[in-house]
């Protein structure tokens, strides 16, 4: 922000100095227009004034420039002082004590089990090992993560950069982009917005350092199979955790792993346990003797519906946080307008967005006509505020269940349908989706060479298949899965080597042993390790991406993508429906049936998928949106990353690294009606 | 503060824009120019003419003054940011012609790649520390450097920053509620200060040819404390074992290179010693570990035997510091923050931290020389002279190298037989007279009163030996802290079980190399740089809150080039280590098979001669022979890149020999 304002305010310095001739007057004005925002404008106008009625004679000497000079002189002292003030203010603002220091002093908590934190996807930082010539001088840098300005810089050539190769989903020649490990990887994703910083800060407190906790940075472009095949991501995050339990007294680890973090280390658990070369040959009982509780954060177990929109249509924006340096990427002309596009090739090259997908198929995710979550109340405030007035839980659900069931529910199963009113009407009256029939049609047509460079796999589609996707209505989670191999062919050919999505009938199936089913917790069982605790910690309360509303785009050039979402299809007031978008419960980025359903229901007591019954527990944080302004993100949120500065969880997370049990921090915590919707939710256990 | 600084930088961007003056457009140049000389003027024509000073009112003028200095700085900043990256080496190619290809580049051409993972151990002081807990008064640093960076803490809050840097006196380890700890990755040491690159150019080389983050690995560790007490507080040494095995198993059993600098070199000894000795004491690798995981040593600039560097910084804390420290020390070490006592807080500071005493000269007077006899004795810094007319150079003067401290010239000049001397080991040391007027500053040599302090003048010449002795009577607590970690001696008997013991694993002389017969053991290191031997002190003027001792940097040498320098003998090597101390171990001691060397471990000498840098825009030079600036050599990074690349020493061409460490290294009598 600074530089931009420096850099017009130089602007206003020289063009005067190039055409000095024009009025006086006019540069006043820019100049005045320009520093409006600051305080000390005001008095300065008035001097100025001042000034000149008291000597009208020296007026031809103030010329344009004396002028600008003044000002800007103005401006930048104005600023330095206020710089000054700022850095006197006292570091400590009246906030909140920090639970680590807290737990410490009134509790005597204490370092105990080493910690593992497993970063999810966006957020850990990528540096450059190797480049193009383009990218001279940026070796080591960081590419993805820090202040990001190569985006500015150089577009294309970063975009070049963070492309993986399209065919194998690894490195482009020449090109080589890792991993930034350390800490560092993914305590700050931007100067300023914490990841894991405060999570770091707080077990300090309580006397972790650098040989207790580990991050397990990964490439998280890749799929998590091939972390461990090009970097062997994998071998050194085994390595680690041995390491720190050898080190630290033979202590189990807490493995704390966010968002995607949480599908990866599932991989790893799965890894670590086959014999070589496929896996790490720890043996049946390595997670048993290692880790002592799995702490998952904002869990996308089975996937997120916004990874579907992000692929079909690249606007889902990113199931992180890109969302914070997004919009001025998507909305400046920078790369000549087609950001959207080049989005879209390059975020398709990445494996790992596969692995975000719904999982489950409609199983979990609901049908046509029916959706475990239906009955949801949208307007999540409310029912928050009453739920806190009364105290009494369940007599509020029903109460509002009874409620809504005067209105249509919502069909969240259709997670794309192409027009408001295919999302709402019964099933009966929608053309069923003949998606089979569209792939032959892919291969019969032509390519529409009229376009030049092809930017995206929809330049390849002709117009005529277009239309016939957006025939046929609405799509749930299984025949999504269709749609999107026909939009995006090589994307989904790669990744489905590397990712499974449905249900096992009977997991002991030899072919379960493949590690692209190890990242799902419906294809896989849980390592034999009855001690290990598994954690299901998320966010509620805040509205999140379930379903689509989709329509064709106006514009029917070439090189753009031909669907967005219908923006315009709102719901009355209190609607789920917001700009074209579904919402149900979550943290913003994940639904709660995602997050809670394997600890609610799937890995509950010994099941098929928890054949050791390894005791799971799941504490959800209600939402509340920071107080004041200085509070920053605040420390109560429950949003998808902001969750990791909320002092609840922070305090869960380090009683149970200094030894708690789920009990002892007091067993389920829930607010949302995850239990309920796992009960509608019919999986074999 | 914000505000003084800014301003400061903006006038000097203003006479730079003026020497420039053909880049910035013309036009304003000039105008600029008018109105600074208005402004000049402003206050004669305030005197002179009231009617045209009107208009412009003093705060007028401030702002106009100030607007102008911002602009320009501001265009300047602009055009520097829309430089091309490439342009510093267009103007340097203009001027010098054709650069050479870094080597990475040049050996990629030739096909090399990446092959053995490579380990690289940093030395002392360079490496990063940063804080996990403090005291009040360190608010907001949690995680941020203390050590390297920008050291902007030392100027902010000078006190605090002694305070958590230092050790606790008794035990060596953390004070109480301090808890500072080594920065970990490769940005621990690949850049010290910015711009201040160790091990940056050899990292970018190496990535080259194929290297990245998962076959190379910085052994970053806490180079204040002693080598055991990295793996006792953090499990330092198990770390690195667990990750060269890692390295080792996840780059297809290639075994690795490891590339220690410095105090590193010492550090790595004592690392192979623990990892095969039994736990708990060491790290239960067993007999062949570093046989199956150890491809090379190569020791760049090793201080094996010690430096007499640390000699000087540790009796009176100024021989600045081991490696770079000179690099930030001038300011530090002048500047009256600490009112007028830096000098005693830096002493207070580093005689906490043990590592430094890992690097004391060992191997007493056989190694060192004694009062009349020194392996070096005729060497003459002038080396050019010395080739050209060979028979002159015995003329030169004889010095006492063997004499490390000699209290005035003239006992550093006189025969043995002639000098005086009076046993300071029983002198009574007498009352603390000074810790009352003293401030809170305090060293140990407030405790040794006035009598004590006129022993060690009366004693006038320590050797090697008796340095051991006089640092045991001027710092007790340190030297007791010392005998528990580090040993300085020569062993009799190889065999004895006492050499277990982890204080003599990092002297090369108190253990036996491991058995691994396939393993390599390079040192590389500079010559031709003058290099701290031996020093002539005396006692201070004023000694009642000051260090009672320093050196006499009146001394020098009678004929022109001669040793004796400020108060300081030199000899040939590094600005550092001096080249007995790199050389002697492969030279020597570990050259075929003795009973330092029992398996017959491979040994090789590279030297590189030094030559500065030719001009300004080569940096710090490609072909530096400097302790640290030598990790910028073009023909190091290049052997070691051929080996990382799978050679072997023989492939390298051998030895390469410039100084006299072969005839040195004979003229000690040592059995082998």
């Amino acid at each position: 922000m600074a530089s931009s304002v420096l850099r017009f305010r130089k602007l206003c310095f020289i063009e005067p100095a190039v055409k000095s001739s024009s009025s006086c007057s006019s540069t006043e004005t820019t100049s005045d227009h320009n520093i409006g925002n600051f305080v000390v404008l005001e008095e300065k106008k008035s001097k100025k004034i001042k000034s000149k009625n008291i000597s009208s004679v020296g007026k031809r000497e103030w010329r344009c420039i004396d002028s600008c000079c003044w000002a800007i002189g103005c401006i930048c002292t104005a600023w330095w002082v206020l710089l000054f003030v700022c850095q006197c203010l006292p570091a400590t603002l009246p906030v909140r004590e920090a639970p680590g220091e807290r737990l410490r002093r009134d509790e005597g908590l204490a370092v105990l089990h080493p910690v593992v934190l497993v970063p999810g996807i966006v957020t850990g930082g990528l540096e450059l090992w190797e480049g193009k010539p383009c990218s001279d001088g940026l070796f080591r840098k960081r590419l993805w993560g820090g202040s990001f300005t190569e985006i500015f810089k150089r577009p294309l050539c970063w975009l070049e950069h963070l492309s993986l190769h399209n065919e194998t989903g690894l490195d482009p020649p020449d090109i080589r982009v890792r991993a930034v490990p350390g800490l560092v990887a993914a305590d700050y994703f931007a100067p300023g917005y914490f990841v894991w910083a405060v999570l770091i800060e707080n077990l300090a407190k309580i006397g972790y350092e650098g040989k207790n906790m580990y991050m397990a940075a990964y490439d998280w472009r890749l799929s998590f199979q091939n972390t461990e095949i090009r970097d062997q991501a994998l071998s050194r995050l085994k390595s680690k955790i041995e390491l720190m339990y050898v080190t630290n007294g033979y202590k189990k680890v807490v493995v704390v792993p966010h968002s995607m973090g949480v599908l990866y280390f599932l991989h790893f658990m799965k890894w670590v346990e086959s014999p070589p070369p496929m896996g790490g040959g720890g043996g049946p009982d390595w997670c048993a003797k290692h880790i002592k509780a799995v702490m998952n954060i904002g869990p996308a177990f089975l996937g997120v519906p916004k990874a579907v929109s992000n692929i079909f249509s690249a606007e889902g924006k990113d199931v992180a946080f890109v969302r914070a340096v997004a919009p001025g990427v998507l909305d400046s002309e920078l790369l000549g307008l087609q950001t959207l596009e080049h989005i879209m090739r390059v975020s398709r090259t990445w494996d790992s967005v596969i692995s975000l997908l719904p999982k489950g198929g409609d199983t979990i995710w609901g049908n046509l006509d029916w959706s475990p979550e239906e009955g949801n109340s949208c307007d999540l405030d409310k029912k928050a505020n009453a739920q806190l007035s009364t105290g009494d839980v369940n007599f509020n659900h029903s109460d509002g269940t009874r409620g809504f069931r005067v209105k249509e529910p919502v069909k969240y199963g259709r997670i794309i349908s192409f027009g408001k009113a295919a999302s709402q009407i019964p099933s009966s009256r929608l053309p069923s989706p003949d998606l089979k029939e569209l792939l032959r049609l892919r291969s019969s047509a032509g390519l529409s060479l009229s376009c030049g460079e092809v930017l995206t796999e929809y330049d390849e589609i002709s117009r005529e298949s277009i239309k016939r996707i957006a025939e046929n209505k609405a799509y749930t989670a299984q025949n999504a899965f269709d749609l999107l191999r026909f939009v995006a062919p090589k994307l989904m050919q790669r990744a489905e080597a590397h990712f499974s999505h449905g249900i096992a009938d009977n997991l002991d199936d030899p072919k379960y042993d493949h590690y692209k089913y190890w990242s799902n917790p419906l294809e896989t069982k849980l390592p034999h390790a009855p001690e290990m605790e598994i954690y299901c910690l998320y966010g509620v309360g805040i509205p999140t991406e379930r379903s689509y509303v989709y329509k064709q785009s106006p514009s029917d050039k070439c090189k753009s993508i031909p669907f967005r979402i219908d923006s315009s299809a709102d719901g009355e007031p209190d609607s789920c429906l917001k700009s074209g978008v579904y919402f149900v419960d979550g943290d913003e980025s994940v639904p709660v049936s995602s997050a809670g359903f394997m600890c609610a229901k799937g890995w509950k007591g010994r099941t098929r998928f928890n054949p050791a019954g390894i005791s799971t527990y799941i504490r959800e944080y209600r939402h509340k949106p920071p107080a004041s302004l200085l509070e920053g993100r605040g420390v109560e949120s429950g949003a998808h990353v902001d969750i990791m500065g909320n002092f609840a969880f922070i305090e869960d997370v380090m009683r149970v690294a200094a030894g708690a049990t789920g009990s002892d921090i007091g067993g389920d915590r829930i607010h949302s009606d995850i239990v309920k919707m796992s009960q509608r939710i019919n999986v074999q256990l | 503060m914000a505000l003084l600084r800014r301003r400061n930088k903006a006038s000097g961007s203003g006479t730079k824009e003026e020497e420039e003056g053909a880049e910035i457009e013309v036009e304003e140049d000039d105008d600029k120019n008018k109105k600074e000389k208005k402004k000049l003027g402003k206050t004669e024509k305030a005197n002179s003419s009231k009617k045209a000073k009107e208009k412009w009112s003093c705060v007028d003028s401030c702002c106009w003054l100030i607007g102008c200095i911002c602009t320009i700085w501001w265009l300047l900043l602009f055009l520097y940011k829309a430089m091309p990256a490439s342009f510093p080496q267009f103007v340097t190619e203009a001027i010098t012609g054709p650069l050479p290809d870094p080597p990475g580049l040049k050996l990629r051409k030739e096909g090399l790649r990446a092959e053995h993972p490579v380990v690289f151990v940093p030395g002392i002081v360079t490496g990063g520390l940063e804080l996990w807990e403090g005291h009040q008064c360190a608010e907001g640093l949690f995680r941020k450097r203390l050590w390297g960076g920008t050291f902007g803490e030392v100027y902010k809050r000078p006190s605090c920053w002694v305070e958590h840097m230092s050790l606790d006196n008794e035990t060596g380890l953390d004070p109480p509620g301090v808890r500072v700890r080594p920065v970990s990755g490769l940005v621990a040491a690949d850049y010290f200060a910015p711009g201040y690159f160790v091990w940056a150019v050899l990292i970018a080389n190496l990535a080259r040819v194929g290297y990245e983050e998962k076959n190379m690995y910085m052994a970053a560790y806490d180079w204040r404390l002693s080598f055991q007490n990295t793996e006792v507080r953090d499990q330092t040494l198990s770390r690195i074992k667990s990750n060269i095995e890692l390295m080792v198993a996840t780059n297809g059993g290639k075994k690795a290179v490891i590339l220690p600098h410095s105090m590193g070199v010492l550090y790595f000894l004592h690392f192979m010693k623990w990892v095969e000795a039994p736990a708990p004491m060491g790290g239960g690798g067993g007999p062949d570990w570093c046989s199956k995981h150890i491809k090379a040593v190569i020791n760049i600039g090793g201080p094996f035997l010690g430096v007499p560097k640390a000699v000087a910084g540790l009796f009176s804390a100024e021989a600045k510091d081991i490696a770079v420290a000179r690099a930030i020390a001038p300011g530090f070490l002048d500047n009256d923050r600490f009112r007028l006592q830096t000098l005693q807080h830096v002493m207070r500071m580093t005689r906490t931290w043990d590592s430094t005493l890992s690097m004391i000269p060992k191997g007493g007077d056989t190694i060192w020389g004694g009062m009349d006899w020194s392996p070096e004795e005729g060497y003459s810094p002038s080396r050019e002279k010395q080739r050209n007319n060979d028979t002159q150079f015995s003329q030169s003067e004889i010095v006492n190298y063997g004499r490390i401290i000699s209290f005035g010239k003239d006992v550093a000049e006189a025969p043995s037989s002639e000098i005086e001397r009076v046993d300071f080991r029983g002198a009574i040391k007498g009352s603390n007279v000074a810790n009352t007027t003293c401030r809170d500053v305090w060293t140990e040599y407030h405790d040794m009163g006035l009598g004590g302090i006129r022993a060690v003048a009366d004693h006038k010449v320590y050797t090697a030996e008796s340095i051991i002795d006089l640092l045991y009577f001027v710092a007790p607590k340190m030297m007791a802290r010392s005998s528990a970690h580090f040993s300085y001696g020569i062993a009799d008997n190889l065999e004895d079980p006492k050499y277990s013991h982890y204080k003599y694993w990092s002297n090369p002389l108190e253990t036996k190399l491991p058995n691994a017969p396939d393993m390599e053991i390079f040192s590389l290191y500079g010559v031709g740089i003058p290099t701290e031997r031996a020093y002539i002190y005396e006692s201070s003027p004023s000694a009642e809150c000051y260090i009672p001792f320093q050196i006499n940097t009146s001394a020098n040498g009678d004929i022109e080039d001669s040793c004796l320098k400020d108060g300081v003998y030199t000899v040939d090597g590094d600005e550092t280590v001096p080249v007995l101390s790199a050389g002697f171990m492969c030279a020597k001691g570990w050259r075929g098979k003795t009973r330092f060397n029992p398996s017959g471990i491979k040994t090789y000498i590279r030297e590189y001669d030094h030559s500065p840098p030719s001009h300004l825009l080569e940096g710090r030079g490609t072909q530096s022979g400097a302790h640290v600036d030598i990790m910028g050599n073009f023909a190091l990074i290049e052997d070691i890149i051929r080996v990382a690349a799978g050679a072997k020493g023989e492939d390298l061409g051998g030895d390469k020999v410039y100084s006299d460490i072969f005839k040195w290294s004979d003229k000690i009598s040592l059995p082998l």
